[in-house]
């Protein structure tokens, strides 16, 4: 195993820091309304009905489509492009630069994406059963909005991003992946300024409410704020829902240059894979994950103040991710655990970086946002340090560790310290 | 439908595939990309909502016959006489 230096004797140039973020997602559309939900109990699920499948719940954005984008654009591409559109706009103009003079050559996107393309086939599908199934009514805009690049391509067509853009398919692991790339890129000298993170338009289509019903994980409760619930004892599965979050990632030279706002700095990240099972995790990988983020970031578990947890509220799911963070942070009495899906469902491709997002405020407030409805914890589920129902002011935040695990065992994590 | 028919019906389509553009002041006699921003895919866009809205045809040859209002409507009214 190679060996990574200690973030701080790396020069300026290899250190990478979060200069700006924008986000969008179920409950709250900047990352000033977002923690404000976090912070006061603000579930973002509500009643929702898809096409086929029915009534059920989901986590709905209702960031201003036409703030960043001409209804014209809006229409020829796909919700994904938009939601990244929105969140690339907002992550610039958050973080200070100044965007009519920036090099957009040397700027790059790197989306994370769980899936894209079955919203806008499933869509086609649907519009030509009007027609008999005539393939000759099947829209020329099918290939450009399902190309796996659609949603950084969108961003940069609206930015004018001649730099590198793609995006990075890591189930839901993605928003964790983009931001990896992300500082990769940055590392490489590919480009001089990253726009990171992930985005998901997942609700959009059937299949996916289908799918998890068919495989006994679509959650369901009368009161829709109630049905996401990671670690509950009568939680039954997930709530699906859509967001974005991307992230403004600089070199810490650049940063210093131009006197930038930092939220902090991103000191470790990891990848591995479980391959045991297509669904199932295996909490040895996920925690021979986590230990290797520790690594690189040069910490022990003592030193994480904040682990965000990828639980989703399946049966299974949830026992084996504490199953691992059990096995690193079990022992650690100063580190606190929570979970975001509670209030906004799981975000897929988004869902690591939207996670991030809300814990990142933790380093000016020092406070850590509970995990909500929480109301019998399942003893299998009982970690020393779960932050439960109501938030926790602990005072100094030092280190933030994000977890964010995907179907066919892929497991990622980010140490983000503060600056 | 009559060639007034027509013209609202190409208005409708317009206003769905360009909902940012004025119309009402579309000059009949003009080139639609002289006063609007169309496209090569936006063109494609009126050809296949002809299509599914009235089931007309309009084979790749005569794409040039959509160019302003006033060819669209000459071109497209014997298409579209049966169109109720």
């Amino acid at each position: 195993m190679p060996s990574f230096p200690h973030p701080t004797e790396l020069p300026d140039d290899q250190r990478v820091v979060i200069t700006g973020l924008g986000l969008t997602s179920p409950n709250g559309n900047s990352i000033g309304e977002f923690r404000d939900s976090l912070l006061n109990g603000r579930s973002g699920i509500k009643d929702y009905e898809v096409r086929y499948f029915g009534k059920t719940v989901a986590g709905v954005c209702d960031f201003d489509v036409k703030r960043h984008q001409s209804r014209r654009d809006a229409r020829r591409g796909t919700r994904a492009g938009s939601v990244g559109i929105y969140c690339a706009r907002e992550a610039i103009a958050d973080s200070g630069i100044d965007w009519d003079n920036t090099d957009t050559s040397r700027v790059g996107v790197y989306i994370g994406i769980t899936e894209h393309g079955n919203v806008e086939t499933e869509s086609e599908i649907y519009e030509i059963s009007k027609f008999e199934y005539d393939t000759s009514v099947w829209t020329h805009h099918h290939n450009p909005r399902t190309v796996a690049n659609n949603p950084a391509g969108e961003i940069a067509l609206n930015m004018s991003i001649t730099g590198p853009h793609y995006t990075i398919g890591a189930a839901c692991a993605a928003g964790n992946a983009g931001l990896i790339q992300g500082l990769q890129m940055l590392r490489l000298k590919e480009c001089d300024l990253a726009l990171a993170g992930g985005v998901s338009e997942s609700i959009h289509t059937f299949g996916i409410f289908a799918g998890f019903n068919s495989q006994g994980a679509l959650a369901t409760h009368q009161d829709p704020t109630k049905a996401s619930r990671p670690f509950d004892l009568n939680r039954n599965g997930i709530v699906v829902a859509e967001g974005g979050c991307l992230y403004t990632l600089e070199r810490l030279s650049d940063a210093k240059t131009r006197s930038a706002k930092v939220y902090g700095e991103i000191v470790g990240y990891a990848m591995n894979t479980d391959a045991t099972d297509f669904v199932l995790p295996n909490p040895t990988r996920q925690a021979e994950c986590i230990r290797m983020a520790l690594d690189r970031a040069h910490i022990t578990p003592e030193n994480v103040n904040i682990v965000s947890t990828h639980a989703t509220g399946t049966g299974m799911g949830d026992i084996l991710e504490c199953e691992a963070v059990r096995d690193v942070f079990g022992e650690c009495n100063n580190t606190h655990i929570n979970n975001t899906k509670s209030f906004i469902g799981h975000t897929m491709g988004a869902a690591g970086a939207i996670e991030l997002a809300g814990n990142l405020m933790a380093f000016e407030d020092g406070v850590v946002h509970p995990s909500i409805n929480v109301d019998d914890l399942d003893p299998e589920c009982a970690i020393n340090g779960l932050v439960l129902n109501e938030p926790k002011e602990i005072g100094t935040v030092d280190y933030i560790f994000n977890n964010s695990f995907g179907m066919l065992g892929i497991n990622s994590a980010v140490v983000i310290k503060r600056t | 439908m009559a060639p007034a028919e027509i013209r609202t019906a190409i208005i409708d389509i317009l206003g769905d595939i360009a909902p940012d553009e004025d119309l009402s002041n579309l000059d009949d006699q003009q080139s639609f990309r002289d006063q609007m921003e169309l496209d090569s895919m936006d063109f494609l866009d009126i050809v296949m909502e002809l299509r599914k809205r009235y089931r007309v045809q309009v084979p790749e040859e005569d794409y040039t016959n959509l160019d302003s209002m006033a060819s669209t409507v000459s071109y497209l009214t014997p298409k579209m006489v049966a169109v109720a």
